[in-house]
């Protein structure tokens, strides 16, 4: 198939920052005289790269620069990227919220976007009212919403209140609802921007099915942006990460998403021995530790169920006997999650010479942490005792994945994950 | 299905535009849309209220009086063989058609920038949506008007329409015009300097003053200095104003040349304000 759908081509966006004041009516002032007089937008030239964490030099700042890809017909294109890459900043683009400051996207089909869910419900009216006047602001005639009023009654599970007024809806019901009119959208190119984070379980069920029916069923081409990596690994055909508001890599979904992982965290945390927050008697020191994937890349975002290596570097003043290596998994209320400790599982036990530059390494073959942001606490003892103890050693988030291989998103945020079996038995 | 064809693109976006471009077929495409709307804003304005669309009537009706004990009891201006509540009625129907399309389109960007900053329909369609519901509140209005001058002629009033009321519905599209298009100019300039929206409310209500709602252009001549009498005259809505009263009820006096002139101001703001709309709807949520 080489029928191309959408067309991105040197797409930039420029914005302003700080605020709008007298100031920038000068600015304005200034533009509006160049333009008059045949020239280019003076402003256009200034402008930092899009890195939410420096300080800007300019008042300035190209939100995207130059995004350049293609879109076929059919494909599911996931875009990735941290918060402030410029996501948001090129499906209002591609939505016709706002125009681009430079480039041009050509498309072949209809865009309609579903950026949030429920824009433009009325609260006073009815269920049903609402699900027209929402239907044809995003783009469908009276006729097609009709066609399909009993289907998206039906799957918004709200039979029973649709002709009470929204504003007495829960805030789960208005979602639901919402969801429902845009799922039944038909639009040649479908944007989706995180959607699947509402409602509950049931419901999220429903919603991420219903995607996965669109893009495979229907052959229907469509955008979708996430931070869900299970999701956009279950979802997507291909998928470009963006970085800094530019284009960092376009292919393949798997390798697309390990890029992304990887970015930002491929250095190790090596400087464990400047720490002076430690406790014990210091014959053994810990000196870093890096956590790799199966293909040994490091990565600190991590996805439950795949298989991670703990490597943990240290040094040794003189022969430890009987070294006990114990690491604990903290999460961010400080709860420890489970521990891991050589001493559990060797039947002899460990006995480490002097060294410089020893490693040990734990091996995690399907991670159990549900979503969420973790430390790992170090500790060694000895015949002696305690030798070292560090906290907060490495930070590191859990960020989707699919420990069950069930293709569902996790929900749970407590506890660990336990393989189980399920029957019904009567 | 559409065609393999390379190059044949169904729309482009891009950062270029023209003076110009409206979609008519787009529009048209999003018409469900418009009605929507048109039946929101009427379905949702007195809900929960206990009079309800009465509110319709109370407003007109008290100002009317209001504007009678001020203007005719106290003010002694002069409203001939007409009545001087029937008079007042007539203009503040008209007036209020005029401004509650320049009130509610001028807050179009600002106000729904909650839904204009995630999906894209043409941006048009809500400031047209406004002026048609407002046409329809106008009816209701205007229903009154005629239950007066009903009224009037019953108990004894020499009333008469003239047969300008052909003109009743160019009337209605000039007054559109003006309103729309003013509403579209002030819109499209709020997004980025919300100074205007101060203006704006306290600018109606002083411009009611000079656009002949609560008294005769003849008494406007005959009392003015002579420089505020020229500024109310070649005011089009002076002329809208006039020729409202002089179709309903045969006062004043009809002038084509200054007809036409109201038409062509009416036909110009109009335009402009499309092309300042058409302008700023692309890049707006990025200033509101």
């Amino acid at each position: 198939m080489s029928d191309v759908i959408l067309k991105v081509e040197h797409i930039s966006k420029q914005y302003r920052l700080g605020l709008v004041g007298t100031g920038t009516l000068s600015h304005d002032l200034k533009r509006w005289l160049y333009k008059i007089r045949g020239k280019d937008d003076p402003y256009l030239k200034v402008g930092d790269t899009n890195d939410r964490s420096k300080t800007a030099e300019s008042d300035y700042v190209w939100a995207i620069k130059d995004i350049n890809f293609e879109v076929k017909r059919g494909e599911v294109l996931g875009i990735i990227g941290k918060n402030g890459a410029g996501k948001s900043t090129l499906l209002k683009i591609l939505s016709r919220v706002t125009s681009p400051t430079t480039g041009q996207i050509k498309t072949k089909g209809r865009i309609a976007s579903l950026l949030e869910v429920g824009t433009g419900f009325h609260p006073e009216l009815t269920g049903k009212e609402n699900i027209y006047l929402n239907g044809a602001i995003l783009g469908m005639t009276k006729t097609e919403i009709k066609a399909k009023e009993q289907e998206i009654v039906e799957f918004s599970g709200c039979q029973r209140y649709i002709d009470t007024p929204v504003k007495r809806y829960s805030s789960g019901m208005r979602v639901r609802l919402a969801f429902a009119v845009a799922a039944f959208l038909e639009p040649d190119i479908l944007v989706v921007d995180e959607v699947l984070a509402v409602g509950d379980a049931e419901f999220q069920k429903k919603a991420v099915g219903k995607m996965q029916d669109i893009s495979r069923g229907d052959g229907r081409t469509v955008l979708f942006v996430s931070h869900n990596m299970a999701a956009v690994k279950s979802l997507c055909t291909r998928a470009i990460v963006l970085e800094h508001g530019k284009v960092a890599y376009n292919g393949s979904t798997q390798d697309a998403v390990s890029f992304y992982l990887s970015d930002g965290n491929r250095e190790i945390i090596d400087n464990l021995l400047e720490r002076k927050d430690r406790k014990g008697i210091g014959d053994f020191l810990f000196k870093g530790i890096s956590i790799l994937n199966e293909a040994n890349e490091k990565h600190l975002n991590l996805l439950s169920g795949e298989l991670y290596r703990f490597r943990i570097e240290f040094s040794t003043k003189k022969t430890i006997i009987d070294a006990k290596i114990r690491a604990r998994f903290i999460d961010s209320k400080g709860q420890i999650r489970f521990l891991l400790n050589n001493y559990f599982i060797d039947t002899v036990t460990l006995n480490l010479e002097k060294t410089d530059k020893g490693i040990v390494e734990y091996t995690i073959e399907k991670l159990p942490l549900p979503n969420g942001n973790y430390t790992i606490q170090l500790t060694c003892f000895s015949e002696n005792g305690l030798e070292d103890d560090l906290e907060n050693t490495v930070d590191f988030n859990l960020i989707g994945g699919d420990f069950f291989n069930s293709g569902r998103e996790q929900f749970s945020k407590e506890g660990v994950l336990v393989e189980h079996k399920f029957k019904v038995l009567k | 299905m559409l065609s393999n064809k390379e190059d044949e693109w169904l729309y482009t976006i891009s950062a270029k535009r023209k003076l110009i471009d409206f979609n008519f077929k787009e529009i048209w495409r999003y018409r469900d849309l418009l009605f929507l709307f048109v039946k929101r804003d009427i379905v949702t304005l007195y809900k929960q209220t206990i009079l309800g669309p009465l509110w319709y009537l109370i407003q007109p009706l008290f100002t009317s009086i209001i504007f009678t004990l001020i203007f005719n009891n106290l003010g002694q201006i002069q409203t001939g063989s007409v009545p001087p509540f029937l008079f007042n009625l007539a203009g503040i129907t008209a007036w209020n058609y005029f401004r509650d399309c320049l009130n509610n389109t001028s807050s179009t960007f600002t106000k729904n920038q909650n839904i204009f900053g995630k999906v894209y329909f043409p941006r048009v369609i809500l400031p047209m949506s406004i002026t048609i519901s407002n046409l329809l509140k106008f009816g209701i209005q205007f229903l009154i008007f005629i239950g007066f001058f009903v009224y009037y002629s019953v108990i004894g009033f020499e009333l008469s329409i003239n047969s300008n009321i052909i003109l009743f519905p160019i009337y209605i599209v000039i007054m559109a015009m003006l309103g729309l298009g003013l509403g579209m100019i002030f819109s499209s300039l709020t997004t980025k300097y919300r100074d205007l929206t101060v203006l704006l409310t306290f600018a109606v209500q002083l411009l009611m003053y000079v656009s002949a709602v609560p008294y005769p252009m003849s008494e406007a001549k005959a009392k003015f200095p002579p420089l505020v009498a020229r500024i109310v005259e070649y005011n089009p809505l002076t002329q809208i104003m006039e020729g409202f009263r002089y179709m309903l009820l045969d006062i004043g006096e009809f002038n084509l040349a200054r007809f036409l002139y109201t038409f062509c101001i009416s036909l110009f703001i109009f335009l402009l304000g499309l092309v300042i709309f058409n302008r700023t709807e692309k890049t707006f949520i990025d200033t509101v």
